[in-house]
């Protein structure tokens, strides 16, 4: 592997001083354009990327970043235009000419083998005749270790690594060539407060190095606190951007305003708690719950098997009160799916009991639950909350079948079943053909929305509790305001709410108490307020309730 | 290309790749898939033995479409087929001199289904418990229904006065009734009335929807509530249970026992049929209709022309590899289309 | 009963029974490492035996009968590479297709080559290792076989070396458990599960003709009964460990013997109650064993770049 050869201390050879005045870029895009079925992804793109900087690109979900990194990649093939590396024209047809051009990428969605140990997940990508060259490649992590300033087993398989080690990893073996440019895709979507510090101090390390950072993100704040450079991609197009010098002269509002103004058409200027999404930095939530009411879900020291690469449930307690939005933080992995799971009466605890209004449901499945007046939004729209080769009709029914009135005898009433539907599509205002469409035809956004008419709909009993799973995770702006409001309101007509999401701003901008569960356990619950996101961090990474 | 091309096509591809065969080998393949179709349909006799045959199959595939809809791979069809058959027939000798035959008739049927459904109950158990592939385990005990068949009516079903070990002999007028004076029985009447009952329980009740979404993302059924675990044994039960039915119609209505090492194969022969009918219970019907008088042509032919039966075999998996071709193609077009 | 000719018998006869379920299950071991659920492998060792039989009768070489099976497996594998790696068709689906289309294949064509005629081959050679053969009964019965049963236990330590120390153990191991990763890393996914796929065909063809001249002497329609399929269930429970995959053949091997074994130590049970010992002892495996079968992640899913 010939990178071993290259210059201790050091990710790229020197030479490139992170100089002010623009030197020739890296990396530029030149009028790229990627089309597919229904959209234009990316419009005639025309981006320039310079060593030493990070050039954020800023969207809302669906806004095509992810496509101009696909194909920056070579996980994707432009339909028009050119990419030109250090000023020469090349042609990016698969992930090796991407690596082989210098260019690393770190994909949102983990890409390593959890079977793997580090160092081989490294090592992957050799030519398959030969033997591994452990002893290059040992030394090669040490070295990049040292120079991120990483800490890593390298023999310790990746499935046993918390989120942001593995993250670590990705970006080693995102620089493991001689890489001049590196990208990252949302990469602090899943980071606890400390993991977004750690990051942004490799970052900086490598910025001073003279590594072009192009990091994509759908969150202003981050926009504000990593980027050197700023481009605002919308539908496809690139409509504006932020040069360096002018970043470095603003405050955070002047930038937010002057971005949301690239972002929407002055007529739909998002609203003030639109404006919070987008910022992506929680506006603190002034508690409002009821504590002399009786709690409509008590959880009892709840425990659960551990699962492959999921930790357990552990003695897990807390009270929820109606019209009391409870908050659920914590990295991905920690316990969140499994407690849902529990709640919602699709998976049994292993010990401890589920109260809903006082009435103990723990032995209830899901349709007993459902009768309780439980409901369950799963963040697994696709793959979970909805079967894609069914129709609509169907699955805004998929948790009645065979139930009154619109199955007699277990006989199908398909009349009821699609008069039924069209009311739902109508009054959730969902985007469909007609209500036999089959469900895959959907956008992300309409999915949610059949998701939220099923489980907030006017179904069968009185609705106490809804457990919500990261509603609004990869929903556009527009989408994503709508699950908060469907949240808000259902707090405000008296439900109780359990809202687990690993979006901490998001949290504090709807709960009224946030607990953290780490490593299966619910370390602590805080009340919302000023100093909680503090509070919240540091629970995140292990740390024992004050 | 509309439906009927997807479907026909298929078919067509087939027939000429077995051509192709059928010259390499030096036959003239106008002349056998002629005689096939004279013998298979154009004869009276011929047609009679093709509707006759179609009982068993037209049941079987009932018992993959169930299955297959839930996302169940049953492929253990032949062991539950072979165990059914045993039995049946080493009872319906023996219970048709205490009892009448009309009841003797029903509960070898009922005996026969419950066999064979009991008989896939280990691998339904291990795919709902633990997840463990059922095609894998199916196919397993599929071998081994085959063998313990052998073994029963070797050791404890033969007919002592026979030299081949066979079972004891249902007399001819103890079968299953013939319809109007031909010797097409009546097991074809209850295979088409079981046929459409099961399309009905798949598109129109809720149980069928039900195995329906198990079938297409059992994550989502667990979502929903659906008791994942049960179904599927259930599915795998009705399944490996319609395959019982259609050995005891055979049994009961053409053969009247069971010789040692006897073994139709139907199970996986059946397949290509029910794929090519999309899992549609009405469409499998003219699917099986072609493909019995296939199996009597060729039977025949195998006599006249000296080509082997096995040839038959040879035509369904390139039906079988046809469709799934066409369907990606067809797929892909749609793709493009849609773009 | 525990004479020593019965012993030998029973011993050779494993090794013999045992080395076509051994190279079937390490074939379907790599395929299933990369993500690939061959059902079609009983085809494989169908076509395999058939073509192993044919060159070994008409050219009267054993090494060139091997030879000839490996191809004749590799042409089935061929289609499931096409079929079902780069077009992504449903992998069960197409293996019914093969193994049904392998079956009637085979039949035909040795219907038209021998009528119905099962002419044999000549005795195999037998490469008695120095020493060892001449261990009381261990000799004649582990030692003094078809050099083709010692370059195969030979492959398992080969293939248990090479799943860890190169770069195609990992490519495979990834193609299986996330392919995307491989894809990222500038591997070709497709391209890794062709060879897999291609690897399996080679040696379950092997597996098949060794079959057919070693174990039978002649070619019968058919005559795989299931050995494919006990190979897809030996890789499912070696998890990924060649030298588990040699242990189930072995025991598998030693319950298939146990019919000629008895038939010498002149007992006579049918031998459809013999026949029954290897499913049932899968069966009871699966059921002991049923939480420790692990396949990998990605395993019978088609690989599209973007799909995640």
């Amino acid at each position: 592997m010939g990178h071993t050869d290259g210059p201790p201390q050091s990710v790229r050879p020197a030479g490139a001083d992170s100089a002010p005045v623009l030197p020739s870029p890296v990396l530029s895009v030149r009028t790229l354009t990627k089309r597919f079925p229904g959209v234009v992804a990316n419009d005639g793109i025309s981006l320039d990327f310079h060593a030493g900087e990070t050039h954020v690109l800023l969207g809302e979900n669906g806004a095509g970043k992810s496509t101009l990194i696909g194909m920056l990649a070579g996980m994707l093939r432009p339909d028009a235009g050119e990419i030109l590396v250090q000023g020469s024209p090349v042609r990016i047809l698969t992930p090796r000419q991407s690596l082989d051009l210098g260019i690393g990428t770190v994909f949102q969605h983990m890409l390593l083998v959890p079977s793997l140990s580090v160092i081989e997940n490294l090592m992957l990508g050799g030519p398959w005749w030969q033997r591994l060259a452990r002893g290059a490649a040992y030394r090669r992590f040490a070295e990049l270790s040292e120079c991120l300033g990483i800490s890593l087993d390298p023999d310790l398989p990746v499935g046993h690594l918390s989120l942001g080690q593995q993250q670590q990893v990705e970006i080693l073996r995102a620089l493991w060539r001689d890489t001049r440019v590196l990208i990252l895709d949302e990469p602090t979507s899943m980071l606890t407060p400390q993991g977004v510090r750690d990051l942004s101090a490799v970052l900086c390390r490598l910025c001073s190095q003279g590594v072009a950072i192009v990091l994509v993100t759908h969150k202003l704040a981050e926009a504000y606190d990593l980027g050197d450079r700023v481009s605002v991609l919308r539908q496809g197009r690139l409509v504006g951007g932020i040069a360096a010098d002018e970043h470095r002269g603003m405050t955070e509002a002047q930038m937010t305003d002057q971005v949301i103004a690239m972002m929407f058409d002055p007529a739909h200027a998002p609203m003030a708690d639109e404006r919070a999404i987008l910022l992506g930095r929680g506006n603190v939530h002034a508690p409002s719950v009821r504590r002399g009411a009786a709690p409509c879900l008590e959880v009892r020291n709840i425990s659960t098997m551990p699962r492959t690469a999921a930790h357990g449930l552990q003695g897990v307690s807390f009270d929820l009160r109606p019209g009391e939005v409870l908050g659920i933080a914590g990295v991905d992995g920690n316990g969140q799916k499994q407690l849902a799971e529990v709640i919602a009466g699709q998976r049994a605890p292993s010990s401890g009991t589920v109260l809903v209004g006082g009435k103990d449901v723990t032995q209830g499945d899901v349709a007993a639950r459902r009768n309780a007046g439980i409901r369950y939004v799963t963040d697994d729209r696709l793959g979970e909350g909805t079967v894609g080769s069914l129709s609509v009709a169907i699955n805004l029914l998929l948790k009645n079948v065979g139930a009154e009135p619109f199955w007699h005898r277990g006989i199908a009433d398909w009349a009821r079943i699609r008069q039924a539907a069209r009311d739902d599509i109508q009054r959730h205002d969902i985007r469909t053909r007609s209500e036999q469409t089959l469900l895959a035809k959907l956008s992300g956004g309409n999915i949610q929305k059949v998701l939220l008419a099923r489980e907030l709909g006017k179904a069968e009993g009185d609705v106490k509790v809804i457990v919500f799973s990261k509603p609004t995770h990869g929903l556009d702006l527009h989408n994503a305001q709508l699950a908060h409001r469907r949240i808000r309101e259902s707090a405000a007509a008296g439900r109780g709410i359990v809202l687990l999401s690993t979006d901490l701003d998001e949290l504090l901008t709807l709960s009224d108490r946030i607990g953290v569960l780490f490593q299966g356990r619910l370390v602590g619950i805080v009340d919302n307020g000023p100093g909680a996101g503090a509070a919240i961090g540091r629970l995140m990474t292990g740390a024992v309730a004050a | 290309m509309n439906t009927t091309w997807r479907v026909l096509l298929p078919i067509l591809l087939a027939l000429l790749a077995g051509a192709v065969v059928l010259i390499f080998l030096g036959k003239d393949p106008l002349a056998y898939y002629g005689y096939v179709m004279e013998r298979g349909i154009f004869s009276w006799g011929g047609l009679q033995e093709t509707i006759t045959r179609m009982a068993p199959l037209l049941l079987i595939a009932a018992g993959l479409i169930v299955a297959f809809r839930a996302g169940v791979w049953n492929l253990g069809g032949d062991g539950q087929y072979l165990l059914a058959a045993v039995v049946t027939a080493a009872l319906a000798p023996a219970l048709v001199e205490v009892m009448p035959r009309a009841l003797t008739l029903v509960i070898c049927m009922v005996i026969a289904f419950v066999v064979a459904a009991i008989w896939s109950l280990l691998p339904a158990f291990l795919r709902a418990r633990y997840g463990i592939n059922e095609i894998v385990t199916s196919l397993m005990m599929s071998f081994l229904g085959i063998s313990l068949a052998n073994v029963l009516v070797k050791l404890f079903f033969w007919d002592p006065t026979t030299t081949v070990p066979q079972t004891r002999t249902l007399a001819i007028a103890d079968r299953l009734p013939r319809i109007f004076g031909s010797n097409i029985h009546i097991g074809i009447l209850l295979a088409l009335v079981v046929i459409i009952l099961v399309h009905l329980l798949m598109t129109r009740t809720a149980f069928g929807l039900k195995l329906q979404i198990v079938g297409a993302s059992p994550k989502a059924a667990r979502h929903a509530g659906l008791k994942v675990g049960a179904l599927t044994v259930v599915t795998f039960a009705l399944s490996a249970g319609l395959i019982g039915l259609a050995a005891a119609v055979e049994i009961l209505g053409v053969w009247g026992n069971v010789r040692a090492d006897w073994n139709p194969a139907y199970g996986m022969l059946v397949v290509p049929l029910v794929f090519l009918a999309r899992l549609n219970g009405l469409a499998v019907i003219g699917f099986t209709f072609f493909f019995s008088s296939l199996m009597i042509g060729g039977e025949s032919a195998a006599r006249r022309i000296g080509v082997p039966q096995d040839f038959v075999l040879l035509l369904m998996g390139l039906v079988l590899a046809f469709l799934a071709l066409v369907e990606y193609l067809d797929h892909r077009r749609r793709q493009r289309l849609g773009a | 009963m525990l004479t020593q000719p019965f012993l030998v018998a029973l011993l050779f006869g494993a090794v013999t029974a045992g080395v076509p379920l051994l190279l079937a299950g390490m074939g379907e071991q790599i395929s299933e490492k990369a993500g690939v659920l061959n059902i079609g492998i009983e085809g494989m060792m169908l076509l395999g035996a058939y073509c192993g039989f044919v060159a070994a009768y008409y050219s009267g070489s054993f090494a060139l009968g091997f030879l000839a099976g490996g191809l004749g497996g590799m042409a089935v594998a061929s289609l499931v590479a096409l079929l079902c790696v780069r077009l992504g068709l449903n992998q069960i689906v197409i293996g019914i297709a093969l193994t049904l289309g392998a079956e009637g294949l085979t039949a035909l064509l040795h219907h038209f080559q021998f009528s119905r005629t099962y002419p044999r081959l000549d005795e195999a050679p037998v490469l008695a290792l120095p020493l060892l053969a001449d261990l009381p009964i261990l000799g004649p019965a582990l030692f003094a076989h078809n050099p083709l049963v010692y370059v195969s236990v030979a492959l398992v330590a080969f293939l248990g070396w090479a799943f860890r120390h190169t770069y195609a153990g990992l490519n495979l191991e990834a193609a299986g458990v996330k392919p995307a990763a491989l894809d990222a890393a500038g591997i070709s996914v497709v391209g890794t599960r062709i060879g897999a796929v291609l690897a399996t065909g080679f040696l379950a063809g092997v597996g098949g003709a060794y079959l057919a001249n070693v174990g039978a002497g002649l070619f019968v329609p058919f005559m795989t009964h299931g050995a494919g399929f006990i190979g897809i269930v030996l890789a499912m429970l070696a998890r990924g460990k060649p030298l588990w995959v040699l242990i189930g053949a072995a025991l598998f091997g030693l319950s298939l013997a146990l019919t000629t074994a008895l038939q010498v130590a002149g007992i006579n049970i049918p031998t459809d109650i013999v026949q029954m010992l290897p499913f049932a002892l899968i069966m009871l495996v699966l059921v002991v064993f049923a939480r420790h079968s692990v396949l990998p992640a990605a395993l019978g899913l088609p690989y599209e770049r973007g799909e995640r």
